[in-house]
């Protein structure tokens, strides 16, 4: 990877600004040291990055407090491994301003763009090797809709789930799966779907997919995004606004204001058969219409191409961007993808740190984390969740499909269902949570009964 | 009303449809072939020397079709009399001519052979212009196949892969560039996109199109991808099944097939009808509705693309002998050759033409009884019957009709079109993309033409009108053209000294599109700098507008979630404020089912959203009335139902309509109106008798909460008894499917089991979950059963 002359950059995020996360990140609690699978979601990015041999990486964080933890931590766990530096970046910019910010430390022929919060097993090398192969511009990581199958289950949802689907992405491919035509959040798309003629002309065969997302991970060549980033001071965020420009500039040739610097050795001559088989005669030949139909023949030879890398179906790839997908996300390190997490797992399937004390009766299920120093009381059942570290539980508590995260409180006969309980919040007897957000250090009132409710204290009184 | 009218016609033919039909439109309601079609109809024209509609009907017959209607319009007389002669002796296939004379379109066509009632089943729509070999058995299969599952899947239209050319975007047979939309599992049709359907290039809006393409949103709900495809080209061979003459006459501005017709069907999701597409590979099949697309079809023929339909095999009129030399050189039998005649590549040559000293031909079509001269060059072009070409002659991608001569020394530049018995005059030179004909061209078209063309019939604007020397012309243009005016004094400056026939002029100036002759250096380098400054521009504009959006972007993204659920909710309070409007008669049942059904266009619904929202409006109905007990409550249900089953029926299209009834019915018990958890299960039984559930859409309700949570399961286990009676008798069904139908029970033995099932159900001591006035109720049932029997038995 070294040698492919890439560098890395991992946008973090901050503390506190992400209204889609909240209450669970706060400003001590930045996103990046979120624990996912016991572990800051962070950790995921870097491993995954670490396993492709990348050594050397940005990591850019939106806040100067923030940036400092995150500094603290990776230099803690990753001190010999890997070597990290920290950018802090003012916490308003969007992704695009923050990479503005950095531009001036890119140096290398093309560069990656991480989003700190992917948990995945794609390996990231592939990606760069489809970048340099096709010469492109853009390279962006697409994968499957995660959990589609469980959404649209059997268990008797009626069509209005469906309209609750995470927020997808509108992706434009062609034949070939190679190239990317179109990006798109289905948010940003109201009515109508507009695409360039000419594009979908050059595809010939194009599918437009909502069943795939955009993975937030793009390799890109360094010297046309600077000079983009440069001159274009509207386009203020990676994916909506830089990545689909590339793709709209993919054929306007010589107009750009971009030098032409791009190596002969990478594209392809136009295939003469393929023109001739489709084409009325054209009574001139030679090589003004030759070169006139090299550059509209075929996307390969744009020398502006986007091309998107298509996780094959088995990867596991998802971002945490929603409280939604936290859960799952929690979910699938403690199931299916549990080997990112490196934990051993136990003959029960569940990871039970050996520090941790189960009371008799008690029963913690498949698929389920329960952290170091734990204590849980007697006839407790724990089904498809993640216990952090140094959890204090009584007896006769139900913890299922949520996230505790490490020193929770939680009294007898509590019930907590499909909810995530922050670090240091105590649950007193009997309460009782369904899909709920508990802030870090709330205490829940014993007895009481939530539901749907996100419950924290308020920002100013916990700084 | 439409409804009803297609389950008559399509349900008598049955499953095993007996026959194939075909409908031929010899008639292709366009001006391209003009000023030759003013003389013989199009399909009667000479494809390498042996008429269209021949290909058209030999294809038909070998691909297993039996019975052909030919629509005639446009020359019906001559149309009729050819197939009389040629394809009337056929064992096994019929072709039955068709005539009307005031049939301006496609459309009137088609509603002409509606009124016919001749077609039976499902039927080929095709022209008589269209050039074939693919089987047709396969997509008739699909067609049925999906029919059957889906009776809405009306049309199955065919395509074929086809790179159109990437600097002129037309395909090779000078069609503009199309994109179809599909959905690649399905492959239904969604969206149908031709530039030349768009319009034309000149407004700035229309150019905006050119270069954009715009989908509609809503293509992409409940789809995990659609296919865009611009390398595609429509055969304009078409599977439709009757319902599609019904469309045409309900509705009566239907003209273009694609036009109107294929947009009109991909817009109106009222009846929801679905087009769907099949690709063909390796077969053949082509249209040839303008001049480019005679060229080249003529060319694939040559080359055998479309075998068995090839120059060598007489499938028409086997009475001359014809042989096959290298590199696709035909000569029929009879032919004259001078020694020194070179006769290049690709070139047909018909019997009695005899050819002089050191002409040259190559790539083209030469007919019968022609005589052509010594140092003639034709080349890439299509000479008709009798031609008389004279010494020194230059013809070069040119179409020559029959009887026509050409005197020693005239030039033909390419693209040039002689019509019938044309003479051009010594040394002439005919300027490129002339058309020239012995019939004037009309400046008013008059409704009797033949071939008009919808709502564009410009043709002639920027001529020059013919000066009154021809004035005593205009009333004689005889239909076939046999008899030359005498003595007309032509002008010698469009045909030559001693020349005869005038000029017509098309008014347009991409005339070169859609000649035989190639495309010219300097279009392509105008229309790739054109597109080169218009993308310039579009990136600009881009860039302003991205920019200007973002905010709006922003917002959007928090807000959606919220709007969601306020969307539902709106929709169920608007269907029901429709429905309470019927029930207190203020609005006919018709109207409210045309109120919904555009609410459910307006807000991108599904059927089984207003099969939702209706049920729940009725529930709530039922509610209001006053009522204490659980049985009044029952009873409630029970005449709503009676009275307005038939109305939520008109919402339920499909098994997944029922279900989802059942889903919203769950969610009520639970929610909204607790008091109807009790007598679900009754409620389900009179939702069945009453026809508005189907037993299939129960079992399935049944077997896909099998392995729901159980809380999910209540009502479910509710019902057992009665889902059980349900599959125990649709098993019981088939065995003794001829015992008398019991109206509402099926048979008398079902109905007696129902009675026993229900009395177990009663007196058995576990069914707790009963209340009293439930049981009662169900008591009642019982007897009201009961009393039914005796009565039948009777």
């Amino acid at each position: 990877m070294g040698a492919m002359n890439f560098q890395v950059i991992v946008l973090a995020g901050g503390g506190g600004l992400s209204k889609k996360l909240s209450p669970l990140v706060t400003k001590d609690l930045p996103k990046a040291l979120l624990p996912v699978g016991n572990r800051p979601l962070i950790s995921y990015v870097l491993e995954l990055l670490e396993a492709s041999f990348i050594k050397d990486l940005l990591v850019v964080v939106a806040g100067d407090e923030a940036a400092t933890q995150v500094e603290n931590w990776i230099s803690n766990a990753f001190d010999d491994r890997l070597h990290v530096e920290v950018v802090s970046v003012p916490e308003e910019l969007e992704t695009a301003d923050a990479l503005r910010k950095i531009s001036h430390r890119l140096t290398a022929d093309d560069f990656l763009v991480v989003s700190g919060d992917l948990v995945s097993d794609v390996p990231v090398g592939a990606v760069a090797a489809l970048h340099r192969r096709k010469d492109a511009v853009v390279t962006a990581l697409v994968c499957g809709l995660p959990n589609l199958k469980s959404s649209e289950g059997s268990t008797g949802a009626s069509s209005k789930d469906k309209t609750k689907q995470p927020v997808s992405d509108i992706i434009g491919l062609d034949y070939s799966q190679e190239h990317l035509l179109f990006l798109a959040s289905s948010g940003q798309v109201e009515k109508e779907l507009r695409m360039r003629r000419a594009l979908v002309r050059l595809a010939g065969n194009m599918e437009i997919r909502t069943d795939l997302v955009d993975a937030h991970l793009y390799a890109f060549k360094r010297i046309v995004v600077q000079e983009v980033l440069d001159s274009r001071p509207g386009i203020k965020c990676i994916k909506r606004d830089l990545v689909p420009y590339l793709i709209r500039s993919q054929l306007t040739l010589g107009s750009t204001p971009v030098p032409a610097s791009v190596s002969d050795g990478g594209s392809d001559p136009p295939r003469a058969g393929s023109v001739e088989n489709g084409a009325p005669a054209v009574s001139i030949s030679g090589d003004e219409v030759s070169s006139l139909l090299q550059r509209v023949c075929s996307i390969d030879s744009s020398l502006f191409k986007c091309c998107a890398y298509v996780a094959s179906p088995g990867k596991y790839c998802a971002r945490v961007d929603s409280l939604q997908a936290y859960g799952e996300v929690n979910r699938a390190v403690a199931d299916e993808v549990i080997h990112l997490t490196q934990y051993v797992v136990s003959s029960h399937n569940n990871v039970v740190h050996e520090t941790a004390v189960l009371g008799s009766k008690t029963t913690v299920g498949p698929h389920c984390m329960v952290g170091e120093g734990s204590q849980i009381g007697d006839k407790c059942k724990i089904k498809r969740s993640v216990v952090g570290r140094h959890c204090r539980i009584g007896s006769n508590v139900t913890i299922v499909n949520s996230v505790v995260m490490n020193y929770v409180t939680i009294d007898d006969f509590c019930s907590i269902q499909s909810s995530v309980v922050c670090s240091n919040a105590h649950l007193l007897e009997r309460s009782s949570l369904k899909d709920c957000q508990v802030g870090a250090r709330y205490v829940v009132g014993a007895n009481q009964e939530y539901r749907e409710e996100a419950l924290a204290k308020k920002e100013k009184s916990s700084s | 009303m439409c409804t009803r009218r297609q389950d008559e016609r399509f349900y008598p033919a049955g499953p095993e449809e007996p026959e194939g039909q075909a409908v031929l439109l010899a008639d292709s309601f366009a001006q391209q072939f003009r000023p030759i079609t003013d003389e013989r109809p199009k399909v009667l024209l000479p494809l390498v020397n042996v008429p269209m509609i021949d290909y058209t009907l030999e294809w038909l017959a070998s691909a297993g079709v039996e019975e052909v209607f030919v629509f005639c319009c446009a020359h019906a007389k001559q149309v009729t009399s050819y197939l009389e002669r040629e394809w009337t002796s056929q064992s096994n296939f019929t072709v039955t001519p068709i005539e009307s004379r005031d049939c301006v379109s496609a459309g009137d066509a088609l509603r002409v052979i509606d009124q016919r009632g001749v077609v039976r089943g499902d039927f080929i729509l095709i022209s008589g212009d269209t050039v074939s070999n693919m089987s047709l058995k396969e997509v008739l299969k699909e067609h049925q196949e999906r029919r059957r599952k889906d009776k809405l899947a009306v049309m199955t239209m065919v395509y074929r892969r086809c790179k159109p050319h990437p600097l002129i975007h037309q395909s090779r047979l000078g069609n503009e560039e199309l994109l179809l939309v599909t959905d690649p599992s399905t492959k239904q049709l969604l969206h149908y996109d031709s530039l030349k359907e768009a319009g034309g290039r000149e407004s700035t809006k229309q150019q905006t199109l050119a270069r954009q393409v715009v989908l509609e949103r809503s293509l992409l709900s409940h789809r995990p991808a659609v296919q865009l495809c611009s390398d595609v080209q429509d055969c304009h061979i078409d599977i439709c099944s009757p319902e599609v003459l019904l469309l045409f006459t309900d509705n009566f501005d239907y003209q273009h097939l694609r036009r109107d017709f294929v947009k009109g069907l991909l817009s109106d999701e009222i009846l929801g009808n679905k087009i769907h597409t099949y690709e063909i590979v390796g077969d053949y099949a082509a249209r040839i509705d303008n001049l480019r697309a005679y060229d080249v079809v003529s060319k694939d023929i040559i080359h055998r693309w479309t075998y068995p339909m090839v120059p060598d095999i007489r499938f028409a009129s086997p009475e001359t002998g014809i042989k096959i030399g290298r590199s696709n050189i035909y000569k029929e039998d009879g032919v004259v050759l001078a020694p020194s005649t070179i006769i290049g590549p690709s070139t047909v040559v018909g019997s009695g033409t005899s050819i002089s000293d050191k002409s040259i031909v190559k790539n083209s079509v030469i007919g019968r009884g022609c005589t052509i001269g010594s140092n003639v060059v034709i080349e890439g072009s299509h000479i008709w019957n009798n031609v008389t070409i004279g010494d020194n002659v230059q013809i070069r991608h040119a179409v020559v009709c029959d009887g026509v001569n050409l005197k020693a020394g005239a030039i033909l530049e390419p693209g040039v079109v002689l019509s019938f018995k044309v003479v051009i005059g010594e040394n002439f030179t005919v300027p490129a993309y002339s058309k020239i004909s012995l019939v004037l061209q009309r400046h008013e078209e008059d409704s009797s033409d033949e071939e008009l063309e919808y709502a564009e019939a410009a043709s002639g604007v920027a001529g020059s009108p013919p000066s009154p020397l021809y004035d005593r012309m205009s009333g004689s243009q005889a239909d076939d053209g046999d008899e030359a005016p005498e003595s007309p004094r032509w002008d010698p400056l469009e045909v030559g000294v001693g020349g005869a026939g005038c000029k017509w002029s098309t008014g347009q100036d991409d005339e070169w599109r859609h000649s035989v002759a190639p495309i010219p250096a300097e279009r392509v380098r105008e229309i790739v700098a054109r597109e080169e400054e218009a993308e310039l521009e579009d990136a600009a504009r881009d860039m302003i507008t991205s920019s200007r959006n973002d905010n709006v972007a922003e917002q959007l993204d928090d807000d959606e979630e919220a709007d969601e659920e306020d969307d539902s909710l709106f929709f169920d309070k608007e269907v029901e404020a429709f429905f309470r409007r019927a029930v207190t008669g203020e609005s006919s049942v018709e109207n409210v089912v045309l109120e919904v059904n555009s609410l459910k266009l307006a807000d991108d619904r599904s059927f089984s959203d207003c099969a939702g929202a209706m049920f729940r409006a009725l529930l709530n109905l039922a509610a209001q009335e006053p009522q204490t007990t659980s049985g009044e409550l029952l009873q409630n249900t029970r005449q709503i139902v009676v009275q307005w089953g038939s109305l939520l029926r008109r919402f339920l299209k499909h098994q997944d309509d029922e279900m989802e009834v059942l889903l919203v019915f769950e969610e009520i018990c639970t929610e909204d109106n607790k008091e109807y958890a009790p007598i679900f299960a009754s409620v389900l039984q009179e939702l069945y008798d009453k026809d508005v559930i189907s037993e299939e859409a129960i079992i399935a309700w049944a077997s896909e909460k099998q392995h729901a949570d159980e809380s999910d399961k209540i009502f479910v286990k509710q019902c057992e008894k009665f889902i059980q009676w349900l599959q125990e008798a649709s098993e019981e069904e088939e065995e003794d499917e001829d015992e008398a139908a019991y109206p509402e029970y099926g048979s008398v033995a079902s109905a007696t089991r129902c009675v026993a099932k229900s009395m177990d159900a009663l007196i058995s001591s576990d069914r707790t979950d009963l209340s009293l006035p439930v049981q009662i109720a169900q008591m009642r049932d019982i007897l009201q059963l009961c009393s039914h029997l005796s009565t039948y038995e009777e």
